[in-house]
């Protein structure tokens, strides 16, 4: 079997999907922070797919600008989630209520 | 594979001095603040409100010499990725003008600079890393820069909003940005790599051309439009994608909030109103066509009554000022997004005019709760009875910006709002103008509820009802913002006519 652009594309929207579910269900920072990182992957994915498929190096710019602005976010996200640890011992959203009417 | 190198050439970047500016200042501040370790708070203060004037200054230049020129179409710079347009113009001047009055008022408060003025200049650094990210927004011409910096943007908000790191509620408000933002962005992230698989292009004027004379599904379109919007959405806090907001505005420091319900959400605006009306919509003025009959007015035109609507609604109920103004905010978004949907630059130019106003009353509001927070050390509205006699010149100054939000004559709210009005009965969006009538009235109620507990109200006996005495420079900045407010009101031709020419010279 040839692998097409289509496939590409059914597996990235698998992942996104995946990534979706994942941040709505789950209630660890953590995890949720994961699944977001999913999320960008398959976006990732779809970029490469077309650029190859356009013959057009703007796609493989994107991923590699992708990868950097994820890591920052990552970075950011995990220090917070340490100063917020430090002070209440727990990293799961539902327990993070001071701020709800 | 053809990679299209298009290196720039460096005098491109006489356009883009503010910015290069702005990012020198950053960098200035954040060593010096490193090398003065704490001792001299005010050399980062310092640096950062030079930086920021020297910024302005050239900003403004750049917008008379491109006014005297009798045109300001744009300069593209860095290959396509940027332009410099009269849009851009108007909107560099309106964030450097937001984030000086911030800095300078951040100087006075507390919950910045600690009890004891220990705490270190980052937030001086920030608000001007923040400004020069905002001005990329407002001039990105390709999904690439788009992507950039809307992320730059949200990068240093995070921050931001957990600067205060001793404080439970600013860290939580940190991780919920962090948490929405990722997601939001990960969704339009998503909705443009679509779009560029359509068109092949990230220029969003390649983009149009290639949707124009392509084939493109109609559906897969709507779906990537509804993707892009999601994203762009939670960056100006509208409905359905504003959860964030009120609690990141309750839980960061006032200051930071008050940047936040001003910068990111006109940039945001900015980024919209580029991508959208030269991606999704071809031609100017009376012949603004939609490309593809993608009818994301529409869409757009429901979300703005649900998010003015559901604002307005929720402000009713708060005993929070702070979280009260934030669902203002939410409100006054729901009224912009009128004038975007109406496919003329009528239209748009009343939203850069309200921008303008907005940002002078809403940053006034949310400054003097952080004077009185200085004091009380509450922003409950129960806490504030009487405190309109205990400073009486902030307290008439909080009842100007309270009046200009909603929309009383002879303030500037009600010029912004009576544009905007006019925009929309122009193009017979009938409905539209109703609703958001209605909503002027309903917010009438909780603004005074503020200015009642202010000046109305009896306080209760044993009340310390002792003069607050507040800090000169607190006044000063108040006074920056609310002499306009009363100005704009009365004399506000000159300003309507910037707006409309920063509209008329945006360049595709």
């Amino acid at each position: 079997m040839e692998i097409t652009l289509t496939h590409y594309l059914l597996l990235a929207a698998a992942i996104f999907v995946t990534g979706m579910v994942g941040f709505i269900v789950r209630r660890n920072a953590i995890v949720m922070l994961m699944c977001v990182e999913l999320m960008l992957s398959s976006v990732n994915i779809v970029f490469a797919a077309f650029s190859r498929f356009h013959l057009d190096g703007g796609g493989h710019v994107f991923v590699l600008m992708n990868f950097a602005v994820a890591a920052a976010e990552a970075a950011i996200g995990l220090a917070i989630l340490v100063e917020i640890f430090r002070r209440r011992r727990t990293v799961n959203v539902d327990d993070l209520k001071t701020l709800m009417e | 594979m053809e990679l299209n190198l298009n290196i720039p050439s460096w005098s491109d970047l006489r356009f883009w001095l503010p910015e290069a500016i702005l990012c020198i200042t950053f960098l200035v501040a954040l060593l010096g603040d490193l090398v003065v370790r704490g001792r001299r708070t005010w050399v980062p203060f310092a640096v950062s409100v030079a930086g920021l004037i020297t910024a302005g200054a050239y900003a403004v230049a750049a917008m008379n010499h491109g006014l005297d020129a009798g045109q300001f179409q744009g300069h593209t710079i860095m290959g396509s990725l940027m332009i410099v347009d009269g849009m851009a113009g108007f909107f560099r001047l309106l964030f450097i003008f937001a984030s000086l009055v911030t800095v300078l008022f951040a100087w006075t408060s507390e919950e910045i600079m600690g009890k004891r003025r220990e705490n270190k200049g980052e937030f001086y650094a920030l608000t001007v890393l923040l400004t020069a990210a905002m001005m990329v927004m407002a001039e990105a011409r390709d999904l690439l820069m788009l992507f950039l910096s809307m992320e730059a943007v949200g990068l240093i908000s995070y921050v931001m909003a957990g600067y205060m790191r001793t404080s439970l509620r600013s860290s939580e408000a940190s991780l919920k940005y962090v948490l929405f933002g990722a997601v939001s962005s990960a969704i339009m992230l998503y909705g443009m790599s679509l779009l560029y698989g359509m068109t092949g292009a990230m220029e969003f004027d390649g983009i149009r051309n290639a949707l124009i004379s392509g084939t493109v599904d109609p559906f897969a379109l709507l779906v990537v439009v509804v993707l892009i919007l999601a994203g762009m959405s939670y960056k100006i806090a509208a409905v359905p994608f504003h959860y964030w907001c009120p609690d990141v505005y309750e839980g960061a420091p006032t200051p930071v909030s008050a940047i936040f319900s001003v910068g990111p959400k006109a940039a945001g605006f900015a980024l919209m109103i580029r991508f959208f009306y030269t991606t999704f919509a071809a031609g100017t003025d009376a012949g603004t066509q939609l490309v593809q009959d993608i009818n994301w007015p529409l869409l757009v035109a429901v979300m703005s009554v649900a998010t003015m609507t559901y604002g307005n609604l929720v402000a009713l109920r708060q005993t929070n000022v702070k979280r009260m103004l934030a669902y203002s905010s939410i409100a006054h978004v729901g009224y912009l997004l009128m004038g975007f949907v109406l496919l003329s630059s009528a239209g748009l130019a009343s939203i850069l005019f309200y921008l303008l106003v907005y940002t002078l009353m809403n940053l006034g509001a949310f400054f003097y709760v952080v004077a009185i927070n200085n004091h009380l050390k509450s922003e409950e509205l129960s806490d504030y009875v009487g405190i309109g006699f205990r400073a009486p010149w902030a307290g008439a100054m909080m009842v100007i910006f309270l009046a200009s939000l909603t929309g009383v004559p002879p303030f500037a709210g009600f010029v912004g709002k009576f544009y905007l009005f006019t925009a929309v009965l122009d193009k017979q969006w009938f409905w539209l103008a109703i609703v958001a009538a209605l909503n002027s009235v309903v917010s009438l109620y909780y603004y005074f509820k503020v200015v009642r507990a202010m000046f109305l109200s009896t306080p209760a006996e044993g009340t310390d009802m002792s003069p607050l005495k507040l800090h000169w420079l607190q006044y000063v900045v108040l006074a920056m913002l609310a002499i306009p407010t009363l100005a704009l009101g009365l004399f506000f031709e000159e300003f309507k006519g910037l707006a409309d020419m920063a509209i008329g010279m945006m360049g595709g």
